[in-house]
Formats: C-alpha cells, structure tokens, sequence
C-alpha cells in the first residue's frame, strides 16, 4: 500500500496563506467539486433534483447559491459546478450520479481546480486589475467566468469585502502569482 | 465592437474567438449518396456578402456558449444573438 502525504495545490501540507494590507488570500482545499450537466431533454428534472439539493431553485445564470452542505453555481446553459466540503463529501460526484440518476452527466472536479478566498477591504480594486467583469455590479451570490492572466476562472462574490476565485489547479501558482500581484499592486 | 450575449448582457467582442460562417451548423448526412459533394460544399464553399451575415463566435472568456450572430459586414452592426444549440435545436439538429 502507497503511503502518500495529500498536498495542498500550491505545493504545501496546509494552504497557503498570503496578505497585503488588509486584503488576505488563503488556498481553500476544503470544497469537494463535481460538475452536473442535464442530458438533452432532461433539464427539468436536472434542475429540480439540484433544486431539492440547494433547497431552493437551481442557480440561474450568474448566480450561486449556497447552502449547507450542498452548494452550487451556474456555469453555463443547463450546467452546474456543486460544491459540499470535502471533509464529508469527498465522494461528491459519486453521491451525485445516485441522486440524479440518468437526467445528468456528472463528472468529479475535485483535483481539476484550486480555489482561492480573498477577503478584506479593496477586493474589488483587487478584481478590477485582474479580470474584465464588472465586479461592482457582482452582488453577494453572483458567479462569473473570465480570464486572469490568459488563465480560466470563475469569480464567486461571497460577501461584499470577499470573493472566491477557482482556476486551474494546474496553474495554480501561475493564478496565485497573479492574484498577489494584484493585490500588491491595488492595495 | 459589442456582442450582446442573450444570457450574460452586453460584452466586448474581445471576450469571444470567432469562428466563421454559421452554415458550419448543418454539416451534412454523411450517408448521403452524394454525400462527397455535399462536404465539398460544406468544408470549402462560404459566401462572402457585403451586408447581413450569420457567423459563430465562442465566448471563451465567457461561459464557453457558442452563439449565432448576425453581422452587417459592411456597417458591423449586430442585429441578432441567438445560442447556437437553440439554432441547432430549431434546425433539429441536435438529438
């Protein structure tokens, strides 16, 4: 049997951790991720299994809607990211295929993304350099695609002085780079 | 230039990679007996108007929506965004 120490996407044993001025940046490895696509003709059950998950609607475009454990946001037409904590749900997408049965393609998210929180006064002069999205107008459960430094991500508004930003776990120093960059820069 | 996403609002044209004509849409049956010409037609032949012209363009710093615009090619107006797949859907290409 392998005996492998799970490390955090930056490279560490704890997430990383990073401040400037009164913005902080933490790694966050406790979401578990999976991806919920409706099959053609399914949709409307897709999205009501997803509904009773959230314990309200399922997320229209742009939004996120938190809930405990199960959270979600609208990634596209008829597509959805879910998020649970990990410590619970590290079998999320395989929960998932259970609950949805055949109104959905669900695929395990987990490893693909690293998933930054940034809190703090200046957060949106933060964004504001790094992504072309109007993060004034982003209300409090908001969800967006961009781009940071040619790198996908989505932008998740939490609370007004915080967001959560997921890229590539592969990139994942390439996105942190960015971020701190920025946050040097605008703070 | 200024694509007015039918999902996400108004975006700027940088945000989406162009693709081309959208007759790219209704790729031919390849059982077809003439099934050769056909993809000829279909790979290699566009018109080229001076005037209104439907194109695909991606959203790739976006939500990775293919969309249908139509284009004044001449003016560069935008009259009409539409989703590609409820082009197809219309057109019953996708099943």
């Amino acid at each position: 049997m392998h005996d492998l120490a799970p490390l955090c996407a930056l490279g560490g044993a704890e997430p990383h951790t990073d401040q400037v001025a009164g913005v902080t940046l933490t790694e966050n490895p406790g979401h578990g991720l999976a991806s919920v696509a409706a099959r053609l003709g399914q949709e409307t059950a897709c999205a009501d299994h997803l509904g009773t998950l959230l314990g309200s609607d399922a997320p229209g475009v742009g939004a996120w809607v938190r809930s405990d454990p199960m959270s979600a946001f609208w990634m596209g037409p008829d597509q959805w990211m879910v998020s649970a904590p990990f410590a619970t749900h590290e079998d999320l997408a395989a929960q998932l295929i259970q609950r949805f049965g055949t109104s959905a393609s669900i695929t395990e998210q987990t490893d693909a993304w690293v998933w930054f929180d940034m809190q703090g006064d200046g957060v949106e002069q933060v964004m504001q350099l790094c992504a072309n999205i109007d993060i004034e107008k982003m209300p409090v459960g908001a969800a967006a695609r961009s781009v940071i430094h040619y790198m996908g991500v989505y932008v998740l508004r939490s609370a007004p002085d915080a967001l959560s930003i997921l890229g590539g776990r592969s990139s994942a120093g390439s996105l942190h780079h960015a971020l701190l960059t920025a946050m040097k820069s605008a703070l | 230039m200024i694509i007015n996403h039918p999902l996400l609002g108004p975006r700027d044209s940088s945000e989406f990679v162009y693709l081309g004509d959208a007759c790219l849409i209704n790729r031919p049956d390849w059982q077809a007996d003439d099934a050769l010409d056909q993809f000829i037609e279909y790979g290699h032949t566009r018109d080229n108007p001076a005037g209104l012209h439907r194109e695909l363009w991606y959203h790739e710093q976006g939500d990775r929506s293919w969309l249908v615009v139509t284009r004044n090619t001449v003016t560069h107006e935008i009259t009409q965004v539409e989703l590609a797949r409820d082009v197809a859907r219309a057109e019953g290409r996708s099943k």
